[in-house]
Formats: C-alpha cells, sequence, structure tokens
C-alpha cells in the first residue's frame, strides 16, 4: 500500500506534470483566470486520466506496439468524450468557459506519456494510483495558478470578495498567467537547489 | 540551402492561396446591397438622387430589422445626411451585430417635393470583409499563442533555435490548413448528415494523424536534411492543441469552406510569427546571465509573458 502512496506523492510534487515535468502547459496559462475554472478542469483531467490508465493497463496485451501510439489517441478520445457529455450536465457554468479545453484534453501530452511511460507496462493497482497521482498533481499546479491569478488580479478567491480592490490588474490578461508560471517554476527550482543543494534543470516542455 | 528549397515548395502552396484571398473580395463585393455598416452603432445608406432634408431627419420614415426576425424593429436614434444630401448615416441606441444582416425600409422617399415611393437596403458584411476579420483575427488579434495560449508545448519546445522554428512553422501552416479544410469536409458531409456531431472529436483527431504522416512519408522523400531535423516534432504536431482547436472553432462557429481555410492559414502564420520572434529572443537569452533558478523554462515563461502584453496592443485592430 505505501508504494501506492508514493506513486500518488510522486505525481503531486517531485514530478507534478506542470512545474516539474513541463507538460500540458496550455491550460495551465489559458483556464486559470479563477479557482473555480482550474478546479473543473483539473477534475476531467483526473477523471480521463485515471480511466485511460486503467483501460490501456487491462489491453495492454491486445495492443501491437507498432499501433500503440494511434490506439492510445483513440481510449483517450473516447474518455473526453464521456467527460464532455458528463460536464455540461453537473456544471454548465463553468463548463462553457472550459468548454474548448475540456475537448482538447485529447491531446494533452501528460495523458499520453503517462501511458506510454506507466500504464503500458505496469498492471492495473499501480497505474491506477500513478493516473490518480498525475491527475491530482495536475489538478493542484491549476488550483495553486488559479488562485494566485484570481486573488492578485480581482481580489477574490472562489468567487468571494477577500480585499475589495483589484491589486494588480494584469494578473487574469494573457500575460499574467505565463508570469505566474515563470516564477512558480523558478520558486520550486529554488526550493530544490535549497533542499538538496544541487542547481535543478528544468524538463523539457513537450 | 536545403531550408530554402524547403520553403520554395511551401511557397509554391501558399502564394496561390494568398492570391485567390486578394481577388476573392472583389469577385463577391458585388452581391451587396447599397448600404454598409460604419461603426457599430452606424449604417449608411446611399440614394440615387438628392433627397429632402426634413423627410430624411424624421426617423418615423425608417423601419430597420435583422433579416431574421423582422418582427423586432430596431429604433433609429439620429440621422445625419451628407452634403450632397444623396447619402444618410443612421444612428442606433444599441450596438449592432456585425455578423448577420440588417434590412432597412425607407418610406415615401421624397426628393424636390415629390414621393419616390419605398426603398429596401440590405445591410450585411461583404464575405471578403469576413474572411479578413477571421484572418486578422486568428493571425494578430487573438493570436493562438499569446492569447489563446493554444501549442504553447511547441512553441516552448521548437523556439530555442531560429532555423528549426522556420521549418516548424511553414509545416505546421500547410498541416493546419489542409486539416481544416478536411475536417469542415468530413463535419458537413459525413457527420451532420448521419447525426454523430458527438464523435467529432475522434474523427478529427484522426483526420489530423493521417495528415501528419503523409507529411512525414512526403517529407521523409523531399528533403531528408530538414526531416531529421524535425522529424520528433512533425510526431509531436499530433499532439498539439492548436491543430486540433482550429477544426473545434471552426465547428463551432459554424464556419464555411472558405472560412475554415482562411481560419487554419491565420492561425498557422500567427503561430509561425510567435515562433519566429521567441527564437529570436532565446538565441540572445543564451548569452545573458540569467538567475540560476530562472534558467532555462522560467525565464523563457518571462518573456512570452512580455509578449503577451505587447500582442494586447493589435486588440485596436479589431474595428475591421
Amino acid at each position: 500500500m505505501s508504494s501506492n502512496l508514493k506513486l500518488i506523492w510522486n505525481g503531486l510534487i517531485p514530478e507534478n506534470p506542470i512545474f516539474r515535468l513541463a507538460l500540458s502547459m496550455c491550460p495551465a496559462v489559458a483556464v486559470t483566470t479563477s479557482v473555480e475554472n482550474g478546479l473543473m478542469l483539473g477534475l476531467a483531467v483526473v477523471f480521463v486520466q485515471v480511466f485511460s490508465s486503467c483501460t490501456v493497463s487491462i489491453f495492454k496485451s491486445f495492443i501491437h506496439p507498432r499501433i500503440r501510439i494511434p490506439a492510445y489517441v483513440i481510449v483517450i478520445a473516447l474518455w473526453v468524450t464521456v467527460i464532455d457529455m458528463i460536464l455540461p450536465v453537473v456544471s454548465p457554468d463553468v463548463y462553457k468557459k472550459v468548454e474548448l479545453f475540456v475537448k482538447l484534453i485529447v491531446v494533452f501530452a501528460i495523458i499520453i506519456s503517462r501511458l506510454e511511460l506507466f500504464a503500458s507496462k505496469e498492471p492495473l493497482i499501480p497505474s491506477f494510483f500513478d493516473g490518480l497521482g498525475m491527475g491530482f498533481g495536475f489538478l493542484f499546479g491549476l488550483c495553486l495558478i488559479g488562485a494566485i491569478r484570481e486573488f492578485f488580479g480581482t481580489g477574490q478567491l472562489f468567487g468571494y470578495d477577500i480585499l475589495g480592490f483589484n491589486p494588480l490588474l494584469i494578473m487574469v490578461l494573457p500575460a499574467g498567467g505565463f508570469f505566474v508560471i515563470g516564477f512558480i517554476m523558478a520558486t520550486f527550482n529554488w526550493l530544490e537547489y535549497k533542499i538538496t543543494g544541487k542547481i535543478p534543470t528544468s524538463g523539457g516542455a513537450h | 540551402m536545403k531550408l530554402k528549397d524547403f520553403s520554395n515548395v511551401a511557397l509554391l502552396i501558399v502564394l496561390p492561396i494568398l492570391l485567390f484571398l486578394m481577388v476573392f473580395p472583389a469577385l463577391v463585393q458585388a452581391a451587396t446591397g447599397s448600404g454598409s455598416f460604419k461603426k457599430d452603432t452606424e449604417i449608411e445608406i446611399s440614394f440615387g438622387a438628392p433627397v429632402d432634408e426634413t423627410w430624411a431627419k424624421d426617423p418615423a420614415n425608417y423601419r430597420v430589422f435583422q433579416k431574421t426576425d423582422p418582427d423586432i424593429e430596431i429604433p433609429v436614434a439620429s440621422i445625419a445626411l451628407n452634403s450632397r444630401k444623396t447619402s444618410a448615416i443612421l444612428t442606433f441606441g444599441e450596438a449592432l451585430n456585425l455578423s448577420s444582416e440588417y434590412e432597412v425600409q425607407a418610406k415615401n422617399v421624397t426628393s424636390d417635393g415629390k414621393v419616390l415611393g419605398n426603398v429596401e437596403f440590405l445591410v450585411k458584411k461583404s464575405e471578403g470583409q469576413i474572411l479578413f476579420t477571421i484572418f486578422l483575427g486568428a493571425m494578430l488579434i487573438n493570436n493562438f499563442v499569446f492569447t489563446k495560449y493554444l501549442g504553447l508545448c511547441i512553441f516552448f519546445g521548437v523556439s530555442q533555435k531560429k532555423e528549426t522554428a522556420i521549418g516548424m512553422g511553414i509545416t505546421f501552416t500547410i498541416v493546419m490548413v489542409l486539416s481544416a479544410v478536411m475536417c469542415w469536409a468530413l463535419l458537413t458531409f459525413v457527420l451532420q448528415p448521419l447525426h454523430l456531431g458527438f464523435l467529432q472529436i475522434i474523427v478529427f483527431i484522426g483526420t489530423v494523424a493521417i495528415f501528419v504522416q503523409a507529411v512525414d512519408t512526403i517529407l521523409r522523400k523531399v528533403n531528408p536534411y530538414l526531416f531529421k531535423k524535425l522529424g520528433v516534432f512533425l510526431v509531436l504536431i499530433v499532439t498539439n492543441c492548436i491543430i486540433l482547436a482550429v477544426p473545434l472553432i471552426n465547428a463551432d462557429s459554424g464556419h464555411g469552406p472558405f472560412q475554415s481555410l482562411i481560419l487554419g492559414l491565420g492561425a498557422g502564420l500567427g503561430f509561425a510569427l510567435a515562433l519566429f520572434l521567441m527564437s529570436c529572443v532565446r538565441e540572445k537569452l543564451e548569452l545573458c546571465r540569467v538567475p540560476t533558478v530562472f534558467k532555462g523554462l522560467p525565464i523563457a515563461f518571462v518573456v512570452a509573458g512580455l509578449f503577451a502584453l505587447s500582442f494586447l496592443g493589435f486588440s485596436g485592430l479589431s474595428i475591421f
């Protein structure tokens, strides 16, 4: 059981998809103007990641290695279509804001890279927890960026007024997302440098 | 040198499209009526002869409505005549929807004291104008990288060297234009008649994958040097947001074949522009002394943020 917990922890901080692996940056900047949007898209990603990891893990012996990429894409597209039908029923207002990106989950690099690197080799249970960990890592990243941008941009959190004025309007503008991610990445690098004493190298973005 | 060969091939494909674009507005211009939008609250109509000022200045003489719902009349706030009294500008209290058609009916037009009868004007944007708006919007105003945040993965992955950035930009534009048109055809002729709209995600991603495979095969034969350089990124195109977002946006806003093509072209050129700008800055960044924790991606993000700020300036172009 502890190895499973380790898998979740691994996805949450040491291999956080957004800040450490630098995968799937597009939604991380685009939908994070408020925590609510980030939470919604994050939950959708957790759903798709967990279910496609499990599906690929179960059927891995049937998938010929040479056509594995199209097969993975079809599996992901299947679960994205499912969540794309569920979300508008559950929460129509937020869905309208993140609609395009829910459909674009198909091409999120993080999901297909976990299928390729983990789920296609490991049995069902570790694949489930790895998917859960990566999904939560993504959710955590989206919520963190969303919280920073919403708080500094509009002085609110979850739509509730906290400050009562707009400290830095630039944060909710397109440019703000890039700045926030750049600074959070630098903070992660700095923390790693303080803890391990090594100069970190950030991963390539794909 | 090899890259030059490749860009020649690309030019052969892109140039006819651009030429067509320039000629196209002239072809469709003739179809529009004698009314046109001035701003989003104004319509200009012109008469064949000078009209009486007292008649023209009376808002009760005009009936303005959207072509789709003739029952809902839009009240005219004020009217201005030009000095020769042959054209009038109607000003409205509320903003008009510039992408739909309006009809203006003028009752009992009077000229030199004589009543000439009723005249109808059809007011709509010409097709060329709409295409130009879409093109400009996709390329600059809503640049897919800097204001819609799509395709960031490749944007940060390929922008380290100018040469790869240019090659990637061209490859991307070609794949995008072709797949946008193909996806439109599939959606209109296959998915909609069969009521399979919910399958569009799966169908679109499949179409894109086929095109990328085709470009991959052609490039391998035509230019092995460039293929070696771009090989990895070609596969990455499939898992890129822009390339899937263009057909999805086309499907959502009900674009026709030309509009789909133009959106693909604008998005592709906008992406190539962003990639080129970024690669210029990043080549210089290599020589700078960046703080250790900011080395690599973090500083690239800050640079992209500055670019996004400057692209906000293009929003002034949206009057078209």
